[in-house]
């Protein structure tokens, strides 16, 4: 049974010129428990829009977004909320860590609003990217690569089946970036995580065995 | 990890803005608390502390004159009644205990009183209590120029057993009006936490025959401190017997309810000094309304970032509330030090004007429903900010992704 089945999903937008705009059209998509698939797509063909929508953040204007089971499209913002916090962890191109919070604590945010924090487990993830010695550390006090695993660390900590990662390697250099996805692929493995990994670097691309072009499933692209 | 360590690491991110607003409502709150505390203490003191005595007779005057210039030894004296009508009050079957006192004198401002023995010897202040003087002292020889120090005017004025000193004429300290006489101070009181405390008391002789006073007057005392046989009905008689079949002289009963006629008079002030305090905790709510709200901009990406690591609508909300009453709960504990330091200087300042000890750090119903009041009203403030991160769209919020 697939984990992930997106199923004629459509968003649109209405510009400031009062224009609506399509920006998601997916006649169908299907990825499966422990997969790891890649989407590749280039800026403004909705990839981010496209995450949103399966996480939960955004609601499609028709379609359907099943996950382990549930169609997200038919719960209510709470239940979506849920799903989110025990079911999928994401990681931004930007990281998005809260400054004002230390490594540890914004692993232990991760688990936070799912399954609950745990401390041990929040730890054991730091020093699995290497971070054991940075617990304490705030992010301005990290470097680009350390803060990226930090947000790995974060997305794995409330043991989802899902991982979104929107260019997680975008902002790092080419070495980082390459040791930054065998990190993700292999954390992601440990915990049996499926992984949907969004990029445009073909290096990043070549890494997996399904890479699937967003032009292809999603007709507003083109 | 939970909701409250969230909240203060937000507090702790946004710490001056915290520590500014939380001080405001530490001196809205200490402000109020003290204000409440300093009006019902003293209402009870002023009312409930009558030294022992249930009424005074003086000269035809204002009753509250009569019982603040008796008791209290505030306040002109009214005039002087004669020697004999202290003498038929005393002998009166309705009264237990009759003191007479003459006035007009003082020493560096504080008072002088010339009394007669019996004040230390008959009259109990409180239930068992008497007037006390500390050894080596003992009570003055009403025959001599001695006097009798009050504790409180003792420490103010640095008089010590065996000191002398000139009395100066007036009740107001004027170093022109100097008496010749010199008096030995031949003991100190013990506190009685009394107005007595800060009165020197000397013969009631000594008083009537100060060189310089109207030798007419002679015999006359300011007014006899009576403490009345039984039950309210002798007050009722003698009431009946001076204030309305008599025209000469005033008997001033009871004394609480004088006084407390004299706190309803002045109950205006109360309510202004109440409403300034509820405004100030008004205006200190609304500090943390615009504190946080003007925040919530830069919080928008937090905010943001919550939500998509799983928090809900109404998590994000509650922690706005919560930092609210977070902030007020740290300023009404800092609240408790101004409380403190206002209530500390008002006690001190009645005390030297009356004698009348409060204490403030005994409990009062204020210092729970003020904290509580505090931080509902702030928890309130923090609806409309709270409102706002409640509606913050997440996909917006969030860093640009690609």
């Amino acid at each position: 049974m697939a984990l992930l089945q997106l199923r004629k999903l459509v968003k649109s937008y209405v510009d400031p010129e009062g224009q609506r705009s399509v920006v998601v059209d997916v006649a169908g998509f299907e990825m499966n428990a422990g997969e790891h698939v890649a989407l590749s797509g280039e800026s403004g063909t909705g990839k981010t829009t496209l995450l949103h929508m399966i996480a939960g953040i955004v609601r499609p204007d028709s379609g359907s977004v099943e996950f382990d089971g549930q169609d997200l499209s038919q719960l209510g913002e709470s239940g979506r909320d849920r799903v989110r916090a025990t079911g999928m962890g994401t990681i931004f191109q930007t990281f998005n860590l809260l400054q004002g919070f230390t490594c540890l604590e914004n692993v232990l945010l991760g688990m936070h609003f799912g399954h609950g924090a745990n401390r041990d487990r929040a730890r054991t993830l730091l020093s699995r990217v290497g971070l054991e010695s940075r617990l304490h550390h705030y992010p301005r006090q990290l470097s680009t690569g350390q803060q990226q695993r930090v947000a790995v660390a974060r997305a794995l900590a409330g043991k989802p089946k899902l991982v979104l990662a929107d260019e997680p390697t975008g902002n790092l250099d080419h070495a980082n970036s390459l040791e930054a996805l065998r990190l993700i692929r292999e954390v992601c493995g440990e915990n049996n995580a499926s992984l949907l990994l969004v990029s445009h670097d073909r290096e990043v691309l070549s890494r997996f065995d399904r890479v699937q072009q967003l032009g292809e499933i999603n007709r507003a692209a083109h | 990890m939970n909701i409250f360590l969230i909240v203060l690491k937000s507090l702790r991110q946004h710490s001056l803005s915290t520590a500014i607003t939380a001080a405001s409502i530490a001196l809205a709150g200490g402000l109020l608390m003290a204000v409440w505390v300093v009006k019902e203490q003293s209402h009870q003191a002023f009312t409930q502390n009558n030294a022992g005595f249930d009424a005074v007779l003086g000269a035809r005057s204002s009753k509250l004159q009569l019982v603040l210039n008796s008791i209290f030894h505030v306040e002109e004296s009214p005039g002087n009644m004669p020697w004999n009508d202290y003498l038929e009050i005393r002998n009166n079957p309705n009264v237990e205990t009759a003191v007479a006192i003459a006035v007009g004198d003082n020493y560096r401002g504080y008072r002088l009183v010339g009394v007669t023995p019996n004040l230390f010897t008959q009259v109990e202040y409180a239930p068992g209590k008497r007037f006390q003087v500390r050894p080596p002292g003992r009570l003055f020889d009403p025959a001599l120029r001695e006097a009798v120090v009050g504790s409180f005017a003792a420490e103010r004025l640095g008089l010590r057993y065996g000191d002398t000193f000139h009395p100066f004429h007036g009740l107001n300290f004027n170093e022109k009006e100097q008496h010749p006489e010199i008096y030995v101070v031949v003991g100190i009181m013990k506190p009685s936490n009394t107005p007595a405390d800060r009165v020197i008391w000397i013969p009631l002789e000594g008083t009537q025959k100060m060189s310089g006073h109207d030798e007419r007057a002679a015999e006359d005392v300011s007014a006899a401190l009576v403490k009345l046989r039984g039950s309210g009905q002798a007050g009722f008689r003698l009431d009946m017997f001076y204030n309305k079949q008599g025209n000469r002289l005033t008997f001033a009963w009871p004394v609480g309810r004088i006084m407390a006629q004299m706190f309803d008079k002045i109950s205006w002030f109360d309510r202004v000094l109440a409403m300034v305090s509820y405004l100030v905790a008004v205006v200190a709510a609304g500090s943390i309304l615009a504190s946080i709200y003007n925040s919530m901009n830069e919080r928008k990406r937090d905010i943001a970032i919550l939500r998509a690591l799983g928090a809900r609508r109404l998590t994000v909300f509650s922690m706005i509330l919560l930092e609210a009453a977070t902030i007020a709960a740290l300023g009404m504990a800092a609240g408790f030090a101004v409380y403190a330091g206002i209530t500390l200087a008002a006690a001190e300042l009645i005390r030297a004007q009356t004698g009348v000890v409060l204490s403030p750090f005994s409990f009062n119903t204020v210092m729970l429903w003020a904290p509580a009041g505090m931080i509902g009203l702030a928890a309130l403030a923090g609806l409309v900010p709270a409102l706002k991160a409640y509606r913050t769209p997440v996909a917006e919020n969030l860093a640009p992704l690609s």
